[in-house]
């Protein structure tokens, strides 16, 4: 049958299953908008910023595994999507984004709204494609959907110049993908595998570190079968949480610069590191010669140049975590049955020990609100099963830290860009796609102006998105680095008077808005929030003078941690560090 | 380490550019790349000379096997290969120096591809070496201006050795 572009577009989202769509009119795309007006299959989410839409794609794609899509105009709206994109880009997440582009005759003229978005893109996506011609949309259509949601995920984007939507063709839907030069390894080597279960048979001290390619692939039932069969000890990345349950007697939460004492001693005292679906970030390693220096290391993951790019990799092992992973369990059953147990008393006990020795803790006040107690009081009202975003900065830390994920996709975090503004319009996204489901997103007063115009977005789709601000009145990460490292020079990062009142601001977009400045108020305000079935914007008015702890310094080995500590000892820990 | 990286690639628009921009992007350095289509005009062949430690050598070939574009990616340091660059020079010797000049080009087998009243083109073929030989010996005699094709390269058949 013969359609126009925009037809064809539309019927090409049909056929890939896209029931929601997030995005922002504009000229070149009217043709598109112009059917969007009554199809009853495709619902597009009008956002009130490209960022939005974008971010709230991602967070669509992460609680849901699908492939997040948007829809926006040439020039500024392309523009405006960007660091969405380089978002999903460095979580590795499947988004398809279309921009309108000008018409194909005027491309390269500095047309009205032109911007070469395709050129812009091109080191945050993983692939894009500009269409020349109607007769390739809906094979391209089908190959972006492809690319962005096998081997190792990322965003693709498609820039539709305004005459291809308008031309007709026949519309041929391919019932195959077939790119000669893409073809990501799936199946791990076998042999590599075997040579990993025997390190693995050999190790005393071995630790698993997860990151986010579990939950990407899946893999979380694997995972917890290699560590239970095995009695392995289980780190998570910021990325990785939710991949192993935070409440599994062998987790031991996050690493690195916010990480655990527990968990970043039992990485640089093992013998044996298998990294699953993780990068080895900088946040992760610390400094990098100084990492893990007794292991040999096992590195699992999709992405052939994330391994060795920045650590020695004794054994790796390229292909999808779940496939692997499964493969490992089977050779350690069938071929190793060793007495696991044994093997591992003493580590688990030092490991216990550690625990003990540092728990994650922070100082209960009676007079004011601690930011970690609201997340705790969170979690447990929530009994863990909401689904939660955050912003970034110290709120995310504290998220991360305080908050238990024991199932995958309930956690949607900017890890690898650290995008201040992402978890607001995130949690739209995921609310949308688990309507029945408590969506929080734990915000900073300064992330959270950022996109914070999605109030409008949240309140007219009834989307009943629940903000929690931790309101320390401070860009606080940010402060927490100039009060350890600049003399407390709190230059720029005050934002006191000129933080605006979130309970009016809520209500003047039509949410609720509730306060906390107390700590008995806490649990109140929480349990009011969560019974009400609208948006509503929590403003937690909380210690300023909280920092983030354990701390690694940035290039400091991450057994090199600072707790919370009177001042002077902080200070002479420093002086040591450096 | 200079390695001469061999790729087959679509031959679309923005190739290159994916390319190029993954090398600027990583702080990795071209040395010298080439590009031509193949006896398939939909593939194209580059020869990109880089240098670089193990480690960096290791990236550089992963992340072009990466880049969806790329259909091969082969490091000619693995290979028994040929390589060829092509070089023009433009020279202008003094009079006592011409014929040692014309005599150079004979011995590198050379032609000269131009002459004008002061100056001689050269057109040389050849590896690095020679043409680099070549270069510094008429350095001294009036090299105005040279330009290079930058490296090709191709694997020589095998041959199978014979089993004893
Ligand atoms: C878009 C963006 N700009 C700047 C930064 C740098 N940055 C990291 S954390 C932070 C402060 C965040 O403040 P707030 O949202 O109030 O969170 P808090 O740390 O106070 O919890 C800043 C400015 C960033 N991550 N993202
Ligand atoms: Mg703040």
């Amino acid at each position: 049958m013969k359609m126009n572009g925009a037809e064809i577009f539309i019927e090409s989202l049909k056929r890939e299953g896209v029931k929601h769509m997030f995005g922002y009119p504009g000229g070149v795309v009217l043709g598109i908008f112009d059917l969007l007006y009554e199809n009853k299959d495709i619902e597009l989410i009008l956002t009130r910023h490209e960022q939005g839409a974008v971010h709230a794609a991602d967070g669509y794609a992460r609680s849901t595994g699908k492939a997040g899509v948007v829809l926006v105009t040439s020039g500024p709206g392309a523009t405006n999507t960007v660091t969405g994109i380089a978002t999903a880009s460095m979580d590795s997440i499947p988004l398809v984004v279309f921009t309108g582009q000008v018409p194909t005759m005027l491309i390269g003229n500095d047309a009205f709204q032109e911007a070469d978005i395709v050129g812009i893109s091109r080191p945050c996506t993983k692939y894009n494609f500009l269409v020349k011609d109607v007769n390739d949309l809906a094979r391209i259509v089908r190959e972006a959907f492809y690319i962005a949601t096998s081997g190792r995920p990322g965003p693709v984007l498609i820039d539709l110049p305004k005459d291809v939507t308008a031309v007709k063709a026949e519309f041929v839907w391919p019932q195959d993908v077939k790119i000669r030069s893409y073809n990501p390894t799936l199946e791990g080597n076998k042999w590599m595998i075997t040579q990993a279960a025997h390190l693995i048979a050999k190790s005393k001290r071995p630790v698993i570190v997860a990151g986010g390619g579990v939950i990407l692939s899946n893999a979380s039932k694997e995972l917890k079968e290699l560590a239970e069969i095995t009695d392995i000890p289980v780190v998570m990345t910021l990325m990785g949480l939710g991949g192993f349950p935070g409440t599994h007697p062998l987790a031991l939460g996050m690493p690195g610069m916010h990480g655990s004492y527990y968990a970043n001693r039992s990485i640089q005292e093992s013998d044996l590191l298998i990294a699953v679906g993780m990068r080895f970030d900088d946040r992760v390693t610390g400094k990098i010669d100084a990492f893990a220096p007794h292991a040999k290391i096992v590195h699992i993951d999709i992405d052939p140049t994330s391994i060795r790019k920045n650590v020695r990799v004794d054994t790796p092992i390229v292909g999808d975590a779940k496939r692997i992973l499964a493969v490992l369990n089977k050779v350690l059953k069938e071929e190793l049955k060793e007495q696991w147990g044994e093997v591992r008393n003493a580590w688990l006990k030092q490991i216990q020990a550690w625990k003990k020795e540092r728990p994650l803790t922070y100082t209960y006040s009676e007079e004011v609100i601690k930011p970690q107690f609201v997340v705790e009081k969170i979690y447990e009202l929530t009994k863990g099963d909401a689904i939660i975003s955050t912003e970034v900065g110290q709120n995310q830390m504290w998220s991360a830290q305080f908050y238990k994920f024991d199932k995958p996709r309930m956690w949607l975090t900017s890890g690898g860009l650290g995008t201040m503004g992402y978890g607001f319009p995130a949690a739209i996204g995921a609310q949308l796609a688990h309507p029945n489901k408590l969506v929080i997103d734990i915000a900073g007063d300064g992330s959270i102006q950022m996109n914070i115009q999605e109030l409008a977005t949240a309140v007219i789709n009834k989307l009943p998105v629940k903000v929690a601000i931790l309101n320390n009145r401070y860009l606080g990460m940010v402060r927490q680095w100039q009060e350890l490292f600049f003399s407390e020079r709190y230059s720029h990062t005050k934002l006191d008077e000129t933080v605006p009142d979130f309970v009016k601001i809520a209500e003047a977009y039509g949410a609720v808005g509730l306060r906390a400045t107390k700590p008995s108020e806490v649990e109140p305000v929480l349990r009011e929030a969560f019974k009400i079935k609208r948006t509503v914007f929590m403003d937690f008015v909380v210690d300023w003078k909280e920092k983030v702890f354990p701390m690694v310094p940035a290039g400091a080995a991450i057994d090199q941690m600072m707790f919370e500590e009177k001042k002077e000892t902080t200070e002479k820990k420093l002086k040591a560090v450096k | 380490m200079r390695h001469t990286i061999s790729l087959l690639v679509e031959n679309k628009f923005g190739v290159l550019s994916r390319i190029s921009g993954l090398f600027s992007g990583r702080g990795y350095n071209i040395e010298s790349l080439s590009v031509g289509e193949t006896i398939d005009p939909q593939i194209s062949v580059m020869t990109i000379v880089t240098s670089g430690d193990e480690q960096i050598i290791e990236q550089i070939l992963k992340q072009l096997n990466k880049l969806i574009d790329i259909i091969k990616v082969v490091d000619m340091i693995d290979l028994d290969h040929v390589e060829r660059e092509m070089v023009l020079i433009k020279i202008a010797p003094r009079q006592e120096d011409k014929a040692e000049v014309l005599r150079l080009t004979d011995i590198f087998r050379g032609r000269v591809v131009d002459s004008g009243p002061k100056t001689y083109t050269i057109e040389v073929t050849g590896d690095e070496k020679k043409i680099a030989a070549l270069i510094e010996l008429l350095k001294p005699m009036g090299i105005k201006e040279f330009i290079r094709t930058g490296k090709i390269a191709i694997a020589r058949e095998r041959i199978k050795k014979p089993s004893v």
